[in-house]
Parts: C-alpha cells; structure tokens; sequence
C-alpha cells in the first residue's frame, strides 16, 4: 500500500527533484560501503595519470543517489523492482567544491493493470547529462 | 580485446555473502538515502519486510564478487585498467534484506566488438539460501583497445 492513486497520475508529470551535493568525502563514503577502491575516486594524481582530468565519482554511487528521488516518492525503497542506468558523462568531483547533481524524476509510463508505473530520471551535472536512459520501475 | 570465446561461458558461484543489518545502513548513508526502509527496522517491519532493506543499487556489491571470478580469468583476457562501466541494471524479483544469505552466479551475456573496443556483458543472478532468485544485475563494461 502507498499513497499514491494510480488513477490520478500522468505520463510526463513531475514526482520529484532534488539536489545532491557529491564531495570526496562522499566518494571515500562510498568506496568503503561498496567495496570499490578504484584509486581514479579518490586520488587526483592517479586519475591524471590515465588522462582524466581528476578525481571523479564512482558511475554507481551517481546511480545509486539518483534513484533515491524515486524511492522517496514511492515512499517505500523495497517497491523499486527495475533500475538501469548508462554511464555517459563522469561527474568530476572538485577537491574543495564537491559536485552538485540535480535529479528530477517523471513519470515515463504507466501499467494501470500491474500497478507498475516508470519513472524517467534525469540527472544533470553542470548543466550535463551524466546518465542516460535512466529508469526505474516501481510497484504501487 | 576480450576474447570472443568467452560469450555464454558461466561461472561457479560465489561464496556465500551475509547481508548485515549494519552494511546496508552504511551503504545507504553512502548513496544519501533518508527512506526509512533502509535505516530503521520498525519501519521496514511495518512496512512488512523482516529487516532492514537493501537500496536498489546495494545488488552491485554482490555483482562486483562475481565480476572479480571473471576477471581474473585468463581465458576471458579483460584488462581491468582499460575498463570503463557503460551501463548498469538491476532486476528485483524482491529487495534484499539484512539476513539474506547470498550467492551469484555470473554468465557472459555477451561479448561485442565496436570500433576498436570490446563491450562485454554479465548477468549475475543471485539467489538465496533456498536457491531462489533474489536479484538479475546486468552490467556491460566497456574495454579500451590498444590505440
């Protein structure tokens, strides 16, 4: 049960948007809690060293912090059933400034009969797109 | 490049992984969560869950188990400096609870030439103790040529 009427939503409606700000520490953060350890994610000397411009987050932990907007409109995170993502531009995480990433969330498609309804996210950083294709599926 | 021969080949599972109630609140503090499925058990109790509930992505850390199997294999030949992750999904056939016991088992979905680079797709399936499909995670790696 939520409290969303199915029967009141529409494609292209707005759910939601909300704003992350991504820092190093946020990256450190996430390299213990997921096991990732790539040196690009926290040291800019290694990332430079394989012609990156510096330091940039982990495509999973932009992944991961952008379906919160849809897990906080469905209201229940368990009620995510399908989530898939392109990894198209990186997000680079200044040492001093972090990196702010804008998610906003519609509704891309409804499944009246399955009570499954699509969400369509969008997630800019520096007025870039950095996924693409990025859906989730959510059980009312 | 990866070695064509490899699409279709799978992989032994994993050992099992024990979702810890703590984990999946580190991980979702990481991925900036506030649901309160994932941080408080009263909640993810009356929301008829057993415990807490692992985010959406919380899947990855058991696909990167699986992954390793694969890329430490000499036949599949993947090097793992000139990877780059093209794009991700997660298939819940329900979320992952802190209690799950769970193994994965990788197959090579796909193996794909593209203007120089190899594009290399996994399926790992993860299962519970009582052998039933928990989650799909699909992951398709990039692999830079030699330029």
């Amino acid at each position: 049960m939520t409290h969303i009427n199915l029967a009141s939503l529409e494609v292209g409606q707005v759910i939601g948007s909300q704003e992350f700000l991504l820092t190093r520490d946020s990256l450190v953060r996430y390299a213990g809690a997921s096991g990732d350890f790539n040196p690009i994610h926290y040291r800019d000397d290694f990332a430079q060293s394989v012609g990156l411009a510096g330091v940039l987050a982990h495509g999973m932990l932009t992944m991961g912090v952008a379906v919160q907007v849809a897990a906080n409109w469905v209201g229940d995170a368990g009620k995510v059933i399908d989530y898939g993502v392109r990894f198209t531009k990186p997000v680079f995480v200044d040492a001093a400034l972090g990196a702010v990433v804008v998610v906003t969330g519609k509704i891309g498609e409804i499944d009246a009969e399955n009570g499954i309804v699509r969400i369509d996210l969008s997630v800019v950083c520096n007025e870039t797109n950095v996924l693409g294709k990025a859906q989730a599926k959510v059980r009312l | 490049m990866v070695n064509p021969n490899v699409e279709g080949k799978k992989y032994p599972a994993t050992a099992p992984y024990l979702v810890g109630r703590e984990k999946i609140r580190e991980f979702a503090h990481a991925v900036m969560s506030t649901n309160p499925v994932n941080l408080d058990v009263f909640a993810a109790q009356a929301a008829g869950y057993t415990d807490v509930v692992a985010p959406p992505t919380f899947a990855v850390v058991i696909q990167e188990r699986s992954l390793a199997t694969v890329l430490s294999d000499p036949e599949a030949d993947i090097d793992f400096s000139r990877v780059v992750h093209g794009d991700q999904r997660f298939v819940h056939v329900r979320p992952i609870v802190a209690g799950d016991e769970l193994t994965s088992t990788l197959k090579v979905a796909s193996v794909k030439s593209l203007g120089g680079h190899s594009m290399v797709t996994f399926e790992t399936e993860i299962f519970d103790t009582n052998n039933e499909l928990v989650s799909t995670a699909i992951s398709t790696l990039v692999v830079r040529g030699d330029e």
